[in-house]
């Protein structure tokens, strides 16, 4: 029986290298119930400047922790078949351990580890901690947002600056779920909560951010392919949680400023002009 | 359950004297081995309806809002057997909840750190056995309670097992969030009470009645494990126990701890305010981080035990091991912050705990690589227990890895919340802890009833287990890397997830097997419980102390005074013809005693 158990640890690994080549391949195993080759879904498409650091950084682990993966789970597996007391003549090494071995595979996991960690961070300050600059005069200053988004059970609630360029003043654009940005342009929103947790999933573009009641927070990002895309919550927020979806759509400056005109001329016809962002229905 | 317990042990403690008594020996009883027992067969209980739950959700996902068959009808009937949104929410917090507080904790502290530690140590019992007692009852509250909140009419709590705030606060924000919220959090602090009264017994324990010769050094890793975990849990709890109460004080008097200004919910405003949602999600990982290797240490020294059991010979790397488990339980306190890398956590912040977090994985890397370094050169014999504990080496290095990409700030951004994490902490507690957890059963079952568990059907038990394990969690991560959220009732309908249902079927399906297997478990417990082949003192021929107690043991564990001689994995010594090597088995003559496990080779 000893060997059947080693077969049967040996589908380890064997399935982690069809991942791996999945992964490589770009092939996706069960699209609709049937095998497609390549489908291109493996991580969703990115449309963004920045995913893709994210991605290859995804790509960078997979491949770091794959060989360890598919290494250790085939050595197990050696061992399990090798060492079989069934088959296994030779009598038993008695040992209680290596300082040596005990060193290499403290130190060369820790060097690796703190690899990964430092490698990382550049990716991690640019998605978080360095927003967009813009000038105004001769002065560097944070990009302006572009529009406010607030999350509320269960929609996105939007607000974009008028003419006046600032966002909560009377000539503001109001929309819900529906969020139109410039392509190719760094954009900065300020994510607020209205209620309760929320979180600002944008799975195309590789972006995640708590909306928290009671902070105000500024995301940025930049779109460089036109196309609409799934807004997501992504922290739960009560029963309708599933439903809380809106839609990003990406769009040329020219049909970014149309769609923009024909909201606000919408809107003034309809002479809704709520006083603040925090109106009820 | 407890006539079960007192069925169990009736045949050699059979006293027949009043009620009274009966009462007091088995139901309310002071043995470690009986409140081991009452342990065991709680978790058994919940394991069950937690596995329940599971299909609740898998169900869900596989097949959007069509009714159950045969049970949906009878559960929902208002809504044709159709899960509701906000029942969905109701099953997985409780499915965590049960799982964690009532499956894995009582299993792991309560069941076998109860049997073990006296037995491995050479104790007569623990050093405070009522309050051993109280923390066993100190659980039948947090059942009722956490069953009530279950049962609540019309949805049982649904904030989540993390119950962040402002949605666990805020009673308008959810229709869970009334008094099945308060009865969820009240739950969680009696299982609180619960562990506090385990792990100061486990210290005291484990530090003041090992038997003579049984140093710090000479201990099982079983026994390593539950004492660093006893001084986790007695430093990371009281930091839940007063969130839990923060929570409760926002929740009926409106202190506002959790709650900032102005906060409108359901179109209602907030009454309170000045508080920080985020405050919460600190105290609540605070604990609940270090929770995490409550869940696992001792599972890891439990598998220790018996892969060196069945490998014939020494684990490698005793010290590195128990070093191990010591900067586990040590960087644990300072890694709580990965849970809230995209939380709104200062950025910075998030740096810093990324790099504690990437270097907690090294002393699970060392471990793994200790146990492969123990079957190597053995003679592995492929018993059920054995099994299950190569079988958690397997998966535990998946589970491992896995969570090197949810470290890694940037990736996190992405695979945060979404099925990633979903199957990195199955393979962790699942393919992990579970895997461990039953073949300890198998292990330590003749010990607990005298009798055998049936091997061929644990090693079929254990074939299905492990294929059907592999088969829900594994494609997890393959949605996940797609970006599909956790906790959504519905998926299907974002663009992004709508060619995922296939692979979520396939899911489920694996998952009804795994769930289905389980019957083969409990069929084999139950019967063997009353039918097995009984069995002599050491029936695996292992070293450890509670293999020279009777089975099993009586009150008071020893008929002889254990004097301990040498460390618990002396397998295939040179110095005995016999492949083992009791701990208790004075030296042969004219030899020098051996001294501890170590690396000293």
């Amino acid at each position: 029986m000893g060997r059947f158990w080693s077969l049967l640890f040996l589908t380890v690994p064997i399935l982690g290298v069809l991942t791996f080549v999945c992964a490589i391949g770009n092939i996706w195993p069960l699209n609709g119930g049937t095998l497609a080759f390549p489908a291109d879904q493996w991580l969703p498409d990115d449309v963004s400047e920045n995913g893709g650091v994210i991605d290859n950084l995804f790509m960078f682990i997979l491949y770091l922790t794959g060989v360890i993966f598919i290494g250790t789970s085939i050595a197990l597996f050696l061992f399990m078949w090798k060492f079989d007391a069934e088959k296994n003549a030779e009598p038993v090494k008695f040992t209680h351990g290596s300082h040596t071995l005990e060193i290499v595979w403290s130190i060369l996991p820790a060097a690796a580890l703190l690899f990964i960690a430092i490698y990382q961070m550049n990716a991690w300050v640019d998605a978080k901690m360095k927003r967009p600059t813009e000038m105004i005069g001769r002065s560097e200053v944070p990009k302006r947002p572009l529009v406010e988004v607030t999350g509320r059970q269960f929609e996105w609630r939007l607000r974009y600056a008028g003419a006046d360029g600032q966002i909560g003043t009377p000539d503001d654009l109001h929309a819900v779920n529906d969020l139109h940005i410039p392509v190719n342009q760094e954009v900065v929103i300020t994510l607020k909560s209205q209620d309760v947790l929320h979180s600002f999933f944008l799975p195309n573009l590789r972006v995640k951010q708590d909306a928290v009641p009671g902070m105000k927070q500024f995301v940025w990002f930049q779109a460089n392919e036109v196309g609409a895309f799934d807004i997501v919550c992504a922290e739960l927020c009560g029963w309708g949680h599933y439903k809380m979806r809106g839609r990003l759509t990406v769009e040329s400056q020219e049909d970014f400023d149309k769609w923009f005109a024909e909201q606000m001329s919408e809107q003034e016809r309809t002479e809704f002009t709520p006083s603040s962002g925090d109106d009820d229905e | 359950m407890s006539s079960t317990t007192v069925d169990a042990h009736s045949h050699d403690h059979a006293e027949g004297g009043s009620a009274w008594r009966f009462i007091s020996t088995y139901v309310f009883s002071r043995d470690h081995k009986i409140i081991a027992v009452q342990f065991l067969f709680s978790a058994l209980l919940w394991f069950v309806v937690g596995g329940l739950l599971a299909l609740g959700i898998r169900w869900q996902l596989a097949w959007p809002w069509q009714g159950m068959p045969v049970i949906g009808p009878m559960l929902f009937s208002a809504e044709g057997g159709q899960i509701s949104p906000e029942f969905y929410t109701t099953l997985f917090t409780m499915h965590a909840t049960v799982m964690i507080f009532f499956v894995i904790i009582p299993f792991l502290g309560g069941a076998f750190g109860n049997f073990l530690i006296p037995l491995m140590i050479g104790a007569e019992d623990m050093a405070f056995p009522t309050l051993n007692m109280l923390s066993y009852w100190f659980m039948w509250p947090a059942f009722l309670l956490i069953g009530a909140s279950f049962l609540s009419v019309p949805y049982g709590a649904g904030g989540g097992w993390t119950s962040y705030p402002p949605l666990s606060v805020i009673t308008e924000a959810a229709p869970a969030s009334g008094l099945p919220q308060t009865l969820w959090l009240f739950g969680v602090t009696c299982v609180g009470i619960s562990s506090m009264l385990g792990s100061v017994n486990y210290m005291t324990t484990i530090i003041q009645m090992r038997a003579p010769g049984m140093t710090m050094f000479r201990l099982p890793l079983t026994i390593w494990a539950m004492f660093i975990t006893a001084i986790l849990q007695a430093f990371a709890l009281p930091v839940l126990t007063a969130a839990g109460f923060m929570q409760v004080l926002d929740r009926l008097i409106g202190t506002g701890f959790f709650v900032p200004e102005a906060l409108a919910a359901n179109n209602s405003l907030a009454a309170s305010g000045g508080g920080q949602p985020l405050l919460w999600q600190h105290l609540f990982w605070f604990y609940s981080h270090p929770a995490v290797y409550i869940m696992l240490l001792p599972a890891m020294g439990m598998a220790s035990e018996i892969i060196a059991c069945f490998a014939r010979k020494p684990i490698f790397g005793y010290k590195p091991m128990v070093y191990s488990i010591s900067g586990i339980a040590g960087l644990g306190f300072i890694v709580w912050g990965h849970h809230m890398f995209v939380s709104g956590m200062n950025p910075i912040l998030g740096m810093t705990f990324m790099v504690a977090t990437m270097m907690i994985a090294l002393p699970s890397a060392i471990k793994v690589f200790n146990w492969l370094g123990t079957i190597w050169g053995g003679k592995l014999y492929f018993t059920t227990p054995m099994l299950f504990c190569l079988g958690f080496l397997s998966m535990f290095i998946i589970g491992g890895l896995s969570g090197i990409f949810m470290a890694a700030t940037p990736t996190d951004i992405f695979i945060h919340d979404t099925y990633f994490i979903v199957a990195h902490f199955h393979y962790v507690l699942f393919g992990g802890t579970t895997l461990v957890v039953m073949g300890a059963i198998y292990f330590w079952f003749p010990k607990m009833f005298g009798r055998m568990m049936n091997e061929p059907l644990g090693k079929v038990h254990f074939l299905l287990t492990f294929i059907f394990l592999n088969g829900t969690f594994y494609p997890m991560h393959l949605v996940g890397a797609v970006g599909f959220p956790r906790r959504l009732a519905d998926p299907y309908d974002y663009e992004t997830f709508a060619h995922l249902l296939p692979l979520n079927q396939f899911m489920s399906i694996c998952a009804i097997g795994m769930v289905a297997t389980q019957i083969l478990f409990a069929f084999n417990f139950f019967y063997s419980m009353f039918w097995g082949p009984r069995v002599g003192r050491n029936p695996w021929r292992a070293n450890g102390l509670e293999w020279t107690a009777p089975s099993p043991p009586g009150h008071g564990n020893f008929d002889f005074q254990p004097i301990v001689y040498r460390g618990p994995y002396e397998y295939s010594s040179p110095e005995v013809d016999e492949d083992f090597y009791p701990q208790t088995q004075p030296p042969p003559k004219g030899r020098e005693e051996s001294g501890d496990t170590g690396d000293h080779h």
